[in-house]
């Protein structure tokens, strides 16, 4: 296993705590952990929106970017440069402080959310017992900075907006936090690491195939619902709300926005692979005569599993957004408390009744 | 219950057909044409309207008779058909064109002026690529330098019968 990226870390690690006294090696790792992370943060949103205009012009019949670089690829790299140079506008009946600190507030509930999860063997940054639980809470703090954007920017469009997405957040969080719950009724544990490694012979959405399928649907349409994209773009629907809660905000901080959303997007889908796809696991079948088989699957890194899995669940994703147009508040809100809501509760009881039988 | 069931199915139904047809449309090759890549080897309708024409054969011929159906029939001048007298050798007078003065700036191509035209010596091409510097130039003159009537390979008596429509419309005129 030679490509895994474990021996490395490992490599790094032995390497500071024998040269340098405890704290100090920590130190070091803290701040090239945070480096690495903000960097993968932003190669992975440069991707990520490079993906969603080229395959959002192929559902549309159009080529997308293909005149800067080599199939467009550099367009992103203009595009970012020409948006840290635009202005800042400044607003002068804003509340200031808000203003500027709500950006933060979304980016920083992004981050935290990605930083928690494994990218691959050995590559986990923050792991302890009550991970998934840790994942959950801090991904719902981004939209306190939505909020904020919406209520200091003093205007009625992106009120409204943040308004629609704190409404969207708290419902969708519900059906996406009760299916995460169903998993952690099969796993036993809320421990990333042990759902992960509870996972190696049979993904759980293979261990518990009924229950763990609709909790898995339901989980995609409830995080879809939770990244405000696609069908459930209320809070920034640009037909009657302009931009919704950055309307007031241009240059560097509408990038901000930017990012948060697209990497919610891989996030929601990376804790969709964790949880149900088997995270960096290789796919394995239980059984004597596949061994030649899995071992196959095992030469494949962890890294590339899980970000092969994540990204399929990111197209997935695209394919929604661009399909379905998008519902009204009534709507949204009806799909969450009459619909969503009921099965993923009795989904609940079924996979613990699941789990006890089996 | 049954209705929400129902409801519920129906709806999941309905949104996979719906992704079903976006998928359709992914896997499709895409329509956008990258043009000025292609320009060599695209293929153009053969309808379609670039720019007014008027052939000329190998001999520097056209078939305009400088009747001036067009003129009449353009609905914002475009067209203007400048003819001059001639005496020709049997010593009959005879009016022939001499300047077919199109503006490609006031041109809607609504194809009036080729439906018109009795000797089909206007035709459109499939040129679109039209941009110029100035204004001026968009004006064109369709008839070569030194080009002259084709001579009709007809019997007499329908000549003689043709003779007589372009006088008449020259009346009109």
């Amino acid at each position: 296993m030679s490509l895994e990226l474990e021996n490395v870390v490992k490599l790094a690690h032995d390497g500071l705590t024998s040269s340098l006294p405890g704290w100090a090696a920590a130190a070091i790792e803290y701040v090239l952990v945070g480096v690495l992370l903000l960097a993968l943060y932003c190669v992975l949103a440069l991707i990520l929106i490079f993906l969603e205009r080229k395959i959002c012009a192929r559902f549309q019949c159009r080529l997308g970017p293909n005149r800067v670089g080599p199939w467009g690829s550099l367009q992103l790299i203009a595009d970012m440069v020409k948006i840290l140079l635009k202005e800042i506008v400044k607003i002068s009946k804003s509340d200031k402080l808000l203003y500027y600190v709500a950006i933060f507030l979304a980016i920083i509930g992004s981050f935290c959310t990605f930083g928690a999860l494994q990218f691959g063997k050995g590559l986990a940054c923050i792991d302890f017992n009550v991970g998934i639980f840790y994942i959950l809470a801090i991904s719902s703090l981004g939209v306190i900075g939505i909020l904020l954007a919406g209520w200091s920017s003093n205007n009625k469009y992106t009120l409204i907006g943040a308004m629609r997405s704190g409404a969207q957040l708290i419902s969708y969080e519900l059906s996406a936090g009760i299916s995460i719950l169903t998993m952690v009724i099969l796993a036993g544990s809320l421990n990333i690491s042990d759902i992960i490694n509870g996972q190696e012979n049979a993904w759980f959405i293979f261990q518990a195939p009924l229950p763990a399928l609709i909790a898995f649907i339901i989980y995609l349409i409830a995080g879809h619902a939770e990244t405000n994209r696609g069908p459930f773009d209320l809070p920034e629907a640009e037909s009657e709300l302009t931009a919704g809660y950055h309307t007031e905000y241009s240059g560097i901080q509408y990038g901000f926005f930017y990012l948060a959303e697209y990497l919610n997007m891989f996030i929601i889908a990376g804790v969709a692979t964790t949880v149900f796809l088997g995270g960096w696991q290789p796919f394995h079948i239980h059984a004597d005569w596949a061994s030649g088989f899995n071992h196959v699957m095992d030469y494949i890194p962890s890294y590339i599993w899980f970000l092969g899995k994540a990204f399929s669940l990111v197209l997935l994703s695209l394919w929604v957004r661009w399909t379905f147009p998008r519902l009204r508040i009534d709507q949204l809100l009806h799909l969450e408390w009459k619909i969503l809501m009921p099965i993923s509760l009795l989904n609940m009881l079924v996979m613990a009744v699941w789990v006890l039988i089996f | 219950m049954i209705q929400y069931i129902k409801d519920l199915f129906s709806g999941i139904w309905n949104l996979l057909q719906g992704m079903k047809i976006t998928m359709i449309n992914f896997i499709r090759k895409p329509i956008t044409e990258c043009y000025p890549e292609n320009r060599g080897t695209k293929v153009y309708a053969e309808r379609f309207r670039g720019e007014l024409t008027m052939p000329h054969n190998a001999n520097n011929e056209h078939k305009c008779t400088g009747c001036g159906i067009c003129q009449m029939n353009c609905p914002n001048g475009t067209i203007t058909v400048k003819t001059k007298q001639i005496t020709t050798d049997d010593g009959k007078t005879k009016k022939i064109l001499d300047q077919y003065l199109y503006d490609l700036g006031s041109c809607t191509f609504c194809g009036l002026c080729t439906m018109g035209c009795p000797q089909k010596a206007i035709v459109w091409s499939n040129n679109f690529e039209h941009s110029v510097y100035r204004r001026a130039t968009l004006v064109k003159q369709l008839n070569k330098e030194g080009s002259k009537l084709e001579e009709k390979k007809v019997v007499a008596p329908q000549q003689e019968e043709k003779k007589v429509i372009n006088s008449n419309t020259n009346q009109q005129q």
